[in-house]
């Protein structure tokens, strides 16, 4: 039912006489509720169980990133945008150390790419992990949230033996990587990778032809083409409406245009379109991860243009130039040509964009993070008018709201 | 170090993109600078001519910018620039598989703009969150206050002059009739 029957047979009620108007009652959920992903307060103005309008309110998770990005170096800044999606850390490192590649006019080799293209693509799968799992577990389905972070589980350990943390990753750097694939990194890779089938497919028995789990997400919080363009979609929820942009494809980057891999679309854009896209995504990103593995090329992981690492420490010990860089780095840090550049890339959650503005002195004057699921809870209302309080759980649960990037 | 890199990059004079041209020609004398810079297609204009250009921009087949990717300001203080502010607009094309900045600079004393909420429907926030980080004030916006700070907040954060340690009071909590009207969507 979309939103204008609902209210006019609402008002058809009214006809009989019965006031509802005044029966209109507001309901704030959150900040703090179980069923919010973060803290976001929603308030609603209930007809009884029928939302007829809604606000919702961030910034209860603002912790100032783009101003402390704008007092540091450009190089202290990575560290920042771990925190920005503490589900997919890893996307957010890349769409950063890529962004001040860009700004400086240089690419990371080619074994560093494919790295980034596996760990990112690992972090893909762990967001939608996440998301789906949360979803169906505020909707009853508790198993196949279990399930799903077990299988989470199999992949954070893969991060940890690449960077050394499961969540404050801190793991790329301009020109490359802060380390290369660790010993036996690659069969590890395919042990687990074998698991996560395993788990996708008993999981995909278990929900997504549920009749119960159906009737709770189908034709709940759709939202068409043109509102989804409009309020600046991207990433799995726009693909949902039936739109085959993906940034991967689209402004390729990195090593993508070399891997072969599906967009999968929806056509409803309601709650269930979005699950079954991001479970395809996973098996996309499976593939993805797969090819790059036997395509990994030999060779550097790290630029070897001067003044954009720190050198070894034997030369620093060793030579007057690695002294000299060494020097300059810590004390005045990188510094990349004054210019403005906009980088785009596919987060877990739709584009991740960073609009930076260099002077060229080593101090960023502009470090912006475009946030992908920013839209997605100014489109809230739109999406929840003309629904019932219970179906916010799974509209919500559907935006994955990640409350680091959205206030950042 | 510096000078090895910037000898690199000796940038060529910019040419016009198509872009660029299209935006000149319907548009005379509202184009004031353009560039593309490591790609990435580059209009300043005049502040009077937004709404119409956003509104080509989005409606003209040649153009078809269907998505409103991002919107931001840059404070310059620090750079010595005038005017100080710069609004940045992205611009997403789906059709045409491109993507367009647009700059709009305003001056300290004089920092309104015309808002373009009624072009795309993710302006809204977009603008609300210029307005609370930076002060611009965007004219003709519904509802144009703080987003990401909290009302009582002083000053705008994102601006240079906005020490970074500074500290304000704690609010006193509010009650819930205090606080304002929700319920716009309704």
């Amino acid at each position: 039912m979309t939103d204008m029957t609902v209210l006019q047979s609402r008002s058809e009620d009214a006809s009989t006489g019965e006031d509802f108007s005044a029966s209109v009652m507001s309901i704030e959920i959150g900040p703090a509720h179980p069923a919010m992903h973060g803290i976001v307060r929603l308030t609603t103005q209930l007809d009884g169980e029928l939302i007829v309008g809604m606000e919702a309110e961030i910034g209860y998770l603002h912790r100032g990133f783009e101003k402390e990005s704008e007092n540091s170096k450009w190089i202290q800044v990575i560290p920042y945008t771990d925190r920005l999606n503490y589900v997919s850390p890893l996307l957010c490192n890349i769409g950063y150390s890529m962004a001040v590649e860009k700004l400086y006019g240089i690419e990371a080799p080619r074994r560093a790419e494919f790295t980034r293209v596996i760990m990112g693509e690992i972090s893909r799968i762990t967001d939608h992990l996440t998301c789906l799992g949360a979803v169906a577990m505020e909707i009853g389905a508790f198993t196949f949230f279990l399930w799903f972070i077990k299988a989470r589980e199999y992949l954070w350990e893969l991060v940890e033996e690449m960077t050394g943390a499961r969540l404050t990753t801190n793991w790329t750097r301009f020109g490359g990587n802060a380390f290369d694939l660790p010993d036996g990194f690659l069969s590890d890779l395919s042990d687990r990778l074998a698991k996560l089938k395993e788990v996708l497919t008993e999981c995909d028995k278990l929900l997504t032809r549920n009749k119960i789990f159906i009737d709770r997400v189908k034709d709940v919080g759709a939202i068409s083409k043109e509102d989804a363009l409009s309020y600046g979609f991207t990433g799995p929820m726009l693909r949902a409406c039936g739109i085959p942009f993906d940034v991967r494809r689209a402004d390729s980057y990195s090593v993508y245009d070399e891997l072969d891999f599906e967009i999968p679309v929806g056509s409803t854009g309601d709650c269930f379109d979005r699950f079954l896209v991001r479970m395809e995504e996973i098996r996309q990103s499976i593939s993805i991860i797969e090819q790059a593995a036997d395509k990994m090329p030999e060779g550097p992981f790290m630029t070897d243009e001067r003044m954009m690492h720190y050198p070894d420490k034997k030369d620093v010990y060793g030579n007057i130039e690695g002294l000299i860089d060494h020097f300059k780095l810590v004390m005045e840090g990188h510094q990349p040509p004054a210019g403005e550049i906009y980088m785009p890339t596919e987060g877990g959650n739709g584009e991740i964009g960073f609009y930076l503005v260099s002077d060229g002195s080593g101090d960023p004057v502009r470090v912006r993070m475009r946030p992908p699921c920013f839209n997605f809870v100014a489109a809230m209302p739109a999406m929840t008018v003309g629904h019932y309080v219970a179906d916010i759980v799974p509209i919500f649960g559907s935006v994955n709201m990640i409350g680091g990037e959205l206030d950042r | 170090m510096s000078e090895e890199i910037s000898t690199q990059e000796t940038e060529t004079p910019p040419e016009a993109c198509e872009l660029t041209t299209m935006l000149e020609q319907e548009f005379p004398g509202a184009v004031t600078g353009f560039h593309s810079h490591r790609g990435d297609e580059t209009v300043i204009i005049e502040r009077s001519a937004l709404e119409s250009v956003c509104r080509f921009l989005r409606d003209d087949s040649r153009c078809s910018f269907e998505i409103m990717m991002d919107l931001t300001a840059v404070d310059r203080l620090e750079m010595n620039e005038t005017p100080r502010f710069e609004i940045v607009y992205h611009f997403k094309s789906l059709t045409h598989a491109r993507r367009l900045r647009l700059k709009v600079r305003l001056a300290e004393d004089d920092c309104k703009i015309a808002s373009i909420h009624h072009l795309w429907k993710a302006v809204d926030w977009y603008e609300r969150e210029c307005f609370d980080m930076f002060g611009i004030v965007f004219e003709g916006h519904p509802d144009l206050r703080r987003i990401l700070m909290y009302d009582e907040f002083e000053g705008h954060p994102l601006r240079k002059d906005y020490p970074i340690d500074k500290q304000q009071p704690l609010v006193e909590l509010k009650e819930v009739e205090e606080r304002h009207v929700y319920g716009r969507h309704a």
